[in-house]
């Protein structure tokens, strides 16, 4: 097998368009943030009933797949599969650029963004979220010593491996804090599940994957530098297992909150009244986001197709909002009961179901964030040997061992 | 340094004693002149002040009973003293305190109550708050500390009363007692800064002028208090008791 | 004793201190209703701010209510009165609040949510019960020479 060659991506004039795409979403996103910042929040269609809104699902998803998107290294150097060596230094800078990018949709939702200072200094250890402060501080380094010992020249292969297994437990516990931020909201009946820590993880694996797969693309393909059909191929079926384990947890949560008396409103709400969150529950997470990229990726006559399974990878970002969307906006949305056997009403919209249409300065911060992703990872493939210069099936061979492969 | 307190509101400087000046040495100066607080040293109230004492535990007692459907009294009188108001935007606009109406599904009893924040013994909203600055003081007053409040409404997300309410738009005309501004989260702060001074929050005191006195305020620590007789004496329920947060607001014949 | 003694240093420094406020390298600061802090104004300059921290954790967290430095009294000292009987906020550009603050450009946020202007019901008590500093000062030198006498 030849030794890997990674080369720094080099910034050609086929990056215009999609340079100026990106910085257009950049300055969207910066009116966005001054709008909120000078006239409040007012400016968004979130309110006091449902308190986050679009920039959280933004967020979410972001700092959900920057963990996910370290599974191809993690793969390469903990499980030992030197044919994802090449593309472990993308998935590593991929994650940064990922969490980079969720981190600051929010904080820029942040009432007090000014007071960002405060929050790295004052914790409360009471609080999953500031446990999260670590948690997300502790990734970057942690992420960041992982791409260093991957690219120092002469390390020595233990090293990538240790400190890859130490990254891949930092983003189990990444996911299971995010997760929990929900799951241990007792008062609500839409969160309150100890299945939101495995059913994040699981999401993680799925839509970190998913990004990761059109990111190389998008790469490669400005890099003009090949990727072949059979590596899109096993992570496309990587993908399927993934986006079954899923629905395979979406699917428990909801039976077990089924189960339970207490969890049957909201249960009826989500599965069948929910409206606009009934038809983004099964027609976005399940169907796009789950049933059509399964048959995508596993279907034999799609599945030869690079162009199917990179099409699957879209589908699982799209069910990625929409689930998180459920998750987050329907959670709140729904009233809570705080006088159980009681009709509610009062000025304060007790009792009934919370009124939620996110603004256009939400959904500008939000894209922000994936823009900023894309810019740090495009800035970070530019200066530093990121990108292999080939991914073509034949220069990636599975057989090969993982040491022999170890050459920068 | 604290300076003597005068009993008679309009006493002049000059009148004062040199003795009393003296004593009181230059934190003359200094301490003095806070309005209202401070002011005594001047001649305002002389105030209880004692600072959150860990053996008190203030809270409520509402009667829903004597709860009258189409009075909102509590809630005028809260708004008016803490300087929030309805304001045309019932989605984005701060409510401390809300009359809320309830109709029992099965025997069709109406009934009308108002809920604010319940000041709970394990508050989750202090439990979940990045910073600290959602707070339960010693004497069991829930406080948002606004200094340290980065705006990230987690609190609201876990409060099962929706207590809370975060301020959308940039304010002005603050009370000098109730300062507030955009980008922070607050609720009712059982008129803390009068309960300092020994005093009672605004709504009961308003329920009081009503007639209805639906409203008790009193620290369910002491025994010999109203509140702790009358919840002794007669039942009484606090809100979601299953989630055991032990609220510091009751509610009878609920 | 040594508080006395100081409070008096004080007034004479302040007398001076006004005489040759064209030297100061600072901004000119607007004049204070009230008596003057006895730790001096290079104390408060360079302290206010811990000192308005410190209190405000008092008030808030611990219910103190009768703190050295509160908002409020700031306030309720600096603000000037307007042609119009009117107190000026102290945030205002050039008010008490504000002018060294452009001058050193520092910004602070206080003002977003405690309210700039004082009550003015307790502007006129202060105004009321203030005696002008010419009578406090012959108060404190006559209170200095009963110190003596003991
Ligand atoms: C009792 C009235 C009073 C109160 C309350 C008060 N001050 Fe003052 N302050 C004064 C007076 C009088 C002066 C002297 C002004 C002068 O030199 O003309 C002064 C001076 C100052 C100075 C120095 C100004 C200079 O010229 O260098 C600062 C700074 C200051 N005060 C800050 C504060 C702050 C902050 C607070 C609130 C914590 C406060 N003061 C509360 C009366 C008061
Ligand atoms: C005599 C000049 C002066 C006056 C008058 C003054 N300040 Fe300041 N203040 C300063 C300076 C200088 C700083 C910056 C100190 C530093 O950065 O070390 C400052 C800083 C502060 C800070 C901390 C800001 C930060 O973020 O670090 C606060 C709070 C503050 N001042 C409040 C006030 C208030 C309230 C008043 C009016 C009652 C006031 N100051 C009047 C000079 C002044
Ligand atoms: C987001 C709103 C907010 C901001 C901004 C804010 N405060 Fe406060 N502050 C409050 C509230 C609420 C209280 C509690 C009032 C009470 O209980 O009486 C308070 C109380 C205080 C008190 C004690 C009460 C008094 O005035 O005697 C001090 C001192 C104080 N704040 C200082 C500051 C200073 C200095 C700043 C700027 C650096 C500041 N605050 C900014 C909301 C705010």
């Amino acid at each position: 097998m030849a030794k890997t060659v990674y080369q720094e991506l080099k910034p050609t004039a086929r990056f215009w368009i999609p340079g100026l795409l990106i910085g257009a979403f950049l300055i969207a996103a910066a009116w966005a943030v001054y709008q909120a910042e000078h006239y409040g929040h007012i400016v968004t269609g979130m309110n006091n009933q449902v308190v986050w809104g679009l920039p959280h699902v933004f967020a979410i998803f972001l700092i959900v797949a920057a963990s996910g998107a370290l599974n191809v290294a993690s793969i390469a150097s903990v499980f030992g599969r030197a044919a994802y060596k090449p593309m472990a230094r993308l998935s590593a800078l991929l994650a940064i650029a990922l969490l980079a990018g969720g981190l600051a949709v929010l904080v820029l939702d942040l009432g007090r963004p000014d007071r960002l200072i405060v929050a790295m200094t004052k914790y409360n250890f009471r609080s999953i979220f500031a446990w999260n402060i670590y948690l997300y501080t502790g990734f970057f380094a942690v992420v960041g010593a992982y791409l260093f010992v991957q690219m120092a020249r002469g390390m020595h292969e233990k090293w990538v491996r240790r400190v890859g297994i130490v990254a891949f437990l930092w983003r189990l516990a990444l996911t299971t804090g995010t997760g929990s931020i929900f799951g241990w909201l007792v008062a609500r009946p839409g969160y309150d599940a100890a299945i939101m820590a495995p059913l994040f993880i699981a999401m993680s694996f799925s839509f970190g994957l998913a990004v990761f797969l059109l990111v190389q693309q998008l790469l490669f393909a400005l890099a003009g530098r090949p990727v072949g059909a059979g590596l899109i191929h096993r992570l496309g079926r990587l993908l399927g297992i993934f986006v079954a384990l899923v629905l395979y947890f979406t699917a428990i949560q909801h039976l077990t909150a089924l189960y339970a008396a207490e969890h049957a409103d909201i249960e009826r709400f989500i599965l069948r009244e929910g409206g606009i969150y009934t038809a983004l529950f099964w027609g976005g997470q399940v169907l796009i986001g789950g049933l059509l990229p399964l048959v995508l990726v596993f279907h034999p006559a799609a599945a030869a197709r690079p162009a199917a399974t990179l099409l699957a990878a879209g589908l699982v970002i799209i069910g990625g909002f929409a689930q998180l969307y459920v998750i987050v906006i329907a959670g709140q949305a729904f009233p809570l009961e705080s006088f159980p056997g009681y009709e509610v009403s009062s000025s304060f919209f007790d009792g009934v179901v919370a009124h939620y249409s996110p603004s256009l300065v939400e959904l500008a911060l939000g894209l922000g964030g994936i823009a900023l992703a894309l810019t740090i990872t495009a800035l970070g493939a530019i200066v530093l040997r990121i990108l292999p210069q080939e991914l073509s099936d034949s220069a990636l061979d599975p057989t090969a061992t993982a040491a022999s492969s170890n050459a920068a | 340094m604290k300076l003597p307190a005068l009993k008679t509101p309009a006493k002049d400087i000059t009148e004062i004693s040199r003795r009393e000046l003296l004593r009181s040495g230059a934190a003359l100066a200094t301490v003095a002149l806070a309005p209202g607080v401070t002011l005594m040293a001047f001649g305002g109230t002389p105030a209880a002040a004692a600072p959150a004492d860990p053996g008190r535990r203030w809270g409520l007692l509402i009667d829903v009973n004597r709860c009258a459907s189409d009075c909102d009294a509590c809630v005028r009188a809260c708004s008016e003293e803490n300087g929030w108001k309805l304001d045309g935007n019932p989605e984005t606009d701060a409510q401390w305190i809300r009359k809320v109406d309830l109709k029992d599904r099965e025997t069709g009893r109406e009934v009308s109550l108002p809920v604010m924040c319940q000041h709970c013994e394990n508050p989750p909203c202090v439990d979940v708050c990045p910073t600290g600055a959602s707070m339960k003081r010693a004497d069991g007053i829930v406080l948002v500390d606004k200094h340290v409040c980065i705006g990230c409404r987690y609190c609201m997300m876990a409060c099962p009363f929706k207590a809370r309410s975060f301020i959308h738009e940039p304010l002005e005309g603050q009370k000098s007692h109730a300062p507030r501004g955009k980008g922070t989260v607050e609720s009712c702060t059982l008129c803390v800064h009068r309960v300092d001074e020994g005093g009672t929050p605004a709504c009961v005191e308003a329920c009081g002028r009503t007639g209805n006195g639906a409203m008790i305020f009193g620290d369910l620590n002491d025994p010999e208090s109203e509140i702790s007789r009358r919840l002794a004496d007669y039942p009484s329920i606090t809100l979601r008791e299953d989630m055991r947060l032990n609220p510091g607001v009751h509610y009878s014949n609920l | 004793m040594t508080r006395l003694l100081a409070s008096i240093l004080l007034v004479f420094g302040l007398i001076a201190g006004t005489a040759h406020a064209g030297e100061n390298l600072g901004p000119e600061v607007p004049e204070a209703l009230g008596p003057p802090h006895p730790e001096g104004n290079a104390y408060w300059r360079a302290n206010h701010m811990k000192l308005l921290l410190h209190d405000r954790d008092l008030t808030m967290r611990l219910g103190e209510r009768e703190i050295e430095a509160s908002l409020k009294a700031c306030v309720t000292c600096h603000a000037q009165t307007g042609p119009d009987a009117v107190p000026i906020p102290v945030n205002e550009s050039g008010q008490f609040c504000a002018v060294c603050h452009e001058f050193a450009a520092v910004r602070i946020d206080c003002f977003q949510c405690h309210t700039a202007s004082p009550d003015v019901a307790s502007v006129r008590l202060l105004l009321r019960k203030y005696p002008d500093e010419a009578e406090l000062v012959a108060f404190l030198e006559g209170m200095k020479l009963e110190g003596t006498d003991e």
